[in-house]
């Protein structure tokens, strides 16, 4: 190679380089930012104690409840909804047009911006089917949103288990039903979880589809049926940032809010890669 | 006996997976169904509201308005009645809570029950004048002339500049600036996006060690899970001032401001995917490149870019799609003022912010609400098309 | 009218328009040992699977002709696929235990089967793991992931899981192929052992191995069934060239 081309070679490679590093940084300046900010904020109280005086104060436990609530609302419905499916399409279907047909439905659909979930559960749960602004209109909401993903890793997490395995149990004389239940499934398993994992990640911080269907701009109290409209995290942060009472003396109330936001999102993602990490050295084993 | 049971559990298992796989399909149809049945509603709806009459005299040549002269009529823009081709005298506006200034109490009659008739009466002896009241005063032996309600139209609609749902007397429903307002921060995002994106997955999949990949990895996985509204949030208390520092604005609010947010928003989406197709580039023949002489970098530009082209074609498209639909973050750093964008440093908005922000106060079933769900069903073609590209595009992962 | 074990009468196997086995007329007496010898993709193995139906696991395939087990023909519309899995055991190639304990693994069959007793499992699992000369290895460790096992133990619990549900027929499919030469000897020596109570067929690549265990020896070649004999005849006085060109290394 001549030493010209080697240099220039070095150089773009390096620029390249700074450039991917860059965006590492713009992900620390965000989460330090919020870090630091949102970190004086947090309190016992503040997790426990309802908002107070026009939410300049107090708490945002009606937030972390509600959200709470729409996050095991949605995966009660998107999970076993997404398993099953997950399922059919690996271990059912053969290739042919009606599997590509609900393939490309399920990419569609994973790809429909957030607003028009939030358009649609309004129009179908909200005013169709009379559930009104309710914990269950927007966990619907929220569950289809999050459905492909748990396809996505289920019928991923399926693949990825070896045909031998399933060759072996059918040579014993065990039915296909069988087979999936004792053999494919628990080896998958753990696979799977991972995408229920950051379903759960999702769920807890979209916006857009919570705020027809169930978002609740004040709400100081706790709910108590699945009617019930809450507060959630994300409706409630940009509620402080853009539109509260009094915006400026909110601010603290916004960096901790964001703060606890970003905090569930890191360890869900964290608990998604730990297990994936052992479930990847379970599978070199072999 | 056993058996049968056996193989009827077996049919209804099956039966169960069935139904739980139509469940996308389902939902894809039912969103198209409640969008296109709530959206559609704006074309045989009309601006001004069915509850409400204009009148004019009726003496007065003009037989019909469209949207535009209403607008500009009352907002006092159009002040003569020829230049809504009419004669050329002044227009003297009336609406139902000016009718005070023409009649006492007394003569209204204590439940107004001599309203009707007093309209009546006043736009009779006013050759010049357009009304603007409800239906329920229209006495029965109106003397005037009733203006036909218009509906809205497909060109009116898609093509008009004005997006003024909620006035009076007619709102207008105009979303060339918000198609226009969703482009260019779009386009805005992806100028910055896809050079970024495109050189971090080159070097996230050839260049950088592999130890460095599984470092690069679970980082642009959490930057894609950081919710849209924390992006928001970030982007109006950082980027937004700094714009406004910079630039010297007078708000920080601007189109360039959201262009970066949804750039740091979609570059998760471009690098995954661009990566996945730059190292499915099958190892011989980047041997092959090698083994010919040329360097790395040589490689990458002349064999590896161009076979795994469709790949991070579909990582670009994926990403434009991701930029068009975002809402929260969108709707927090542009100003949301609706006028055609010109340059990066005003306010634009765009169409996910408008139904985001306008949607909860939108009267159920009227013709806002339907003209919102006509925005959805734009965003949803434009986004449903651009994933049935990348169907199409996107290569089978072979594995 | 000889009792078979295993018989095909004018046999053919297609995948979609690609026919993998041609007019294949073949038979085995009960324990006896055959094997499937022949260059890859002559479709030994696909006959292996046509007699317990694991072909129905690929879509497209079509069969004409009979194969028959017992005098039973396998195709026919009154046969439970899963009863005639039972009947017939099969190992194959890369040992394929279940992410399971050892014990689990060679219960797994019978549990399949609905037994519950425990105790007749259990004595069945370990009357299983004594036959396929492996119980000395693993008996303090039944508890233990299968997974840790080396390959030629995996493979043998897959020949005890196999024995566990008491079939009279084994297919192996090149059941040494992955193991090395001293795992590949105890496979083999298993396999001469079981020939007492079992019929066997097994496919092999290893021309040696062929000579070593079976009794018959049949050569295949583009789908069809070329030569079929003693296994000493084939290997020293084969009647077609092409049999001979490949046990004696010429191609293949």
């Amino acid at each position: 190679m001549k030493p010209g081309k080697r240099l220039s070679q070095f150089i773009v490679f390096n620029l390249f380089g700074l450039i991917s590093y860059l965006i590492v940084v713009i992900l620390f300046i965000i989460l330090g930012f919020i870090f630091i900010r949102g970190f004086s904020v947090i309190s016992w109280s503040f997790l426990s104690a309802m908002p107070a005086e026009g939410m300049t104060g107090g708490g945002i436990l009606p937030a972390i409840i509600g959200t709470g609530c729409l996050v095991v609302g949605s995966i009660l419905f998107a999970f076993p909804v997404g398993v099953l499916s997950g399922i059919y399409m690996n271990e059912y279907l053969k290739e042919n047009w009606f599997k590509k047909f609900i393939r490309m439905m399920t990419n569609n659909l994973a790809g429909i911006p957030s607003i028009v979930f939030g358009l649609f559960g309004m129009a179908l749960f909200v005013n169709q089917l009379k559930f009104g602004d309710s914990i269950l209109a927007g966990s619907l909401t929220l569950g289809l949103m999050v459905l492909p993903v748990i396809i996505r890793t289920t019928e991923e997490s399926l693949k990825a288990v070896d045909t031998s395995l399933r060759e072996g149990s059918y040579a014993l004389g065990a039915s296909k039903l069988y087979t999936i239940r004792r053999v494919v499934l628990p080896i998958a398993f753990p696979n799977i979880i991972t995408g229920l994992i950051l379903s759960v990640s999702r769920v807890s911080g979209e916006t857009a589809p919570i705020l027809f269907t169930v978002a609740a701009y004040f709400l100081p109290k706790l709910p108590s049926g699945i009617f019930d409209q809450v507060m959630a995290l994300p409706y409630h942060l940009y509620v402080l940032t853009t539109s509260g009472t009094n915006i400026e003396e909110s601010r603290p109330m916004a960096y901790g809010t964001a703060l606890v936001l970003i905090v569930i999102v890191l360890i869900v993602n964290m608990i998604a890669n730990a297990i994936r990490r052992s479930y990847r050295k379970k599978l070199k084993l072999r | 006996m056993k058996r049968r049971m056996r193989k009827i559990l077996e049919k209804i298992t099956e039966g169960i997976l069935f139904s739980s796989s139509t469940v996308t399909s389902l939902a894809v149809l039912l969103i198209i169904l409640f969008l296109f049945r709530e959206g559609l509603g704006i074309f045989t709806s009309t601006s001004v509201d069915r509850n409400n009459v204009l009148a004019v005299h009726s003496l007065n040549p003009v037989n019909e308005l469209t949207t535009q002269q209403i607008g500009g009529i009352f907002n006092r823009d159009i002040l003569y009645w020829d230049e809504v081709g009419g004669t050329h005298d002044s227009i003297i506006l009336f609406t139902i809570n000016e009718i005070g200034n023409y009649y006492n109490e007394e003569e209204l009659g204590t439940d107004f029950e001599f309203l009707p008739q007093k309209i009546d009466e006043l736009i009779s002896h006013q050759p010049n004048m357009i009304a603007y009241f409800p239906n329920l005063y229209l006495a029965g032996n109106f003397h005037g002339k009733v203006l036909p309600h218009n509906k809205i139209g497909i060109s009116e609609f898609f093509a008009g500049k004005s997006w003024y749902p909620t006035s009076e007397p007619a709102a207008q429903f105009g979303i060339l600036t918000l198609i226009l307002g969703t482009l260019w921060v779009t386009l805005g995002a992806i100028l910055i996006a896809l050079p970024i994106g495109l050189v971090t997955a080159i070097y996230i999949g050839e260049v950088a060690h592999p130890r460095m990949r599984s470092f690069f990895k679970p980082l642009i996985e959490l930057l894609a899970g950081i919710p849209s509204v924390v992006y928001g949030f970030f982007g109006l208390v950082i980027i937004v001032p700094m714009i406004q520092k910079t630039f010297n604005l007078a708000v920080g609010e601007t189109a360039l401001a959201g262009s970066i947010v949804l750039a740091i928003m979609a570059l998760p989406v471009i690098i995954t995917i661009a990566e996945d197709a730059i190292r499915t580039t099958p190892v011989s023949l980047r041997e092959a490149s090698l083994a010919l002489g040329a360097s790395h970098w040589q490689t990458i530009i002349r064999v590896i870019l161009p076979y795994s082209r469709s790949g991070i074609i579909a990582a670009f498209i994926l990403g434009i799609g991701r930029a068009i639909g975002e809402t929260m973050a969108v709707l927090m750093v542009t100003g949301n003022a609706a006028m055609i964008p010109t340059t990066f440093l005003e306010p634009v908005r765009t169409i996910p912010a408008t139904i985001a922000a306008e949607l909860g106060e939108a009267p159920y079933g009227g013709t806002h609400f339907k003209a919102l769900f006509a925005l959805g069903i734009i965003l949803f073609i434009i986004t449903f098309a651009f994933n049935t590209m990348v169907e199409f595009i996107r290569p089978r992962k072979s594995k | 009218m000889p009792e078979y074990k295993v018989e095909t009468q004018n046999f053919n196997l297609f995948y979609g328009d690609f026919q993998a086995l041609k007019d294949i007329n073949f038979h085995a007496e009960p324990n006896t040992i055959t094997a499937f010898i022949g260059p890859s993709g002559c479709g030994k193995s696909t006959l292996l699977r046509v007699f317990n139906r694991m072909n129905d696991l690929i879509d497209g395939v079509k069969v004409t002709g009979k194969a028959f087990i017992d005098n039973m023909e396998v195709n026919d519309r009154s046969i439970r696929v899963d009863e005639l899995r039972k009947q017939v055991g099969m190992v194959f190639q890369k040992p394929n235990p279940f992410p399971k304990s050892i014990f689990e693994n060679v219960a797994f069959g019978l549990r399949v089967n609905g037994i519950s007793d425990r105790h007749f499992i259990e004595e069945r699992v370990v009357e299983s793991i004594r036959k396929a000369a492996l119980w000395d290895e693993v008996k303090d460790k039944l508890k233990k992931s299968a997974m840790e096992l080396s390959g030629g133990q995996q493979q043998r619990l897959c020949i005890a899981r196999t024995l566990a549900v008491e079939p009279s027929l084994i297919l192996m499919d090149e059941p040494a192929s992955a193991l090395d030469p001293i795992s590949t000897g105890k496979i083999e020596d298993l396999i001469f052992e079981l020939k007492k109570s079992y019929t066997i067929i097994i496919v092999t690549h290893n021309m040696q191995q062929a000579g070593r265990v079976s009794d018959y020896t049949a050569f295949f070649y583009l789908g069809a069934l070329i030569e079929w004999d003693k296994t000493i005849k084939i290997f020293t006085n084969p009647t077609n060239i092409q049999t001979q060109h490949y046990v004696t290394g010429k191609f293949g």
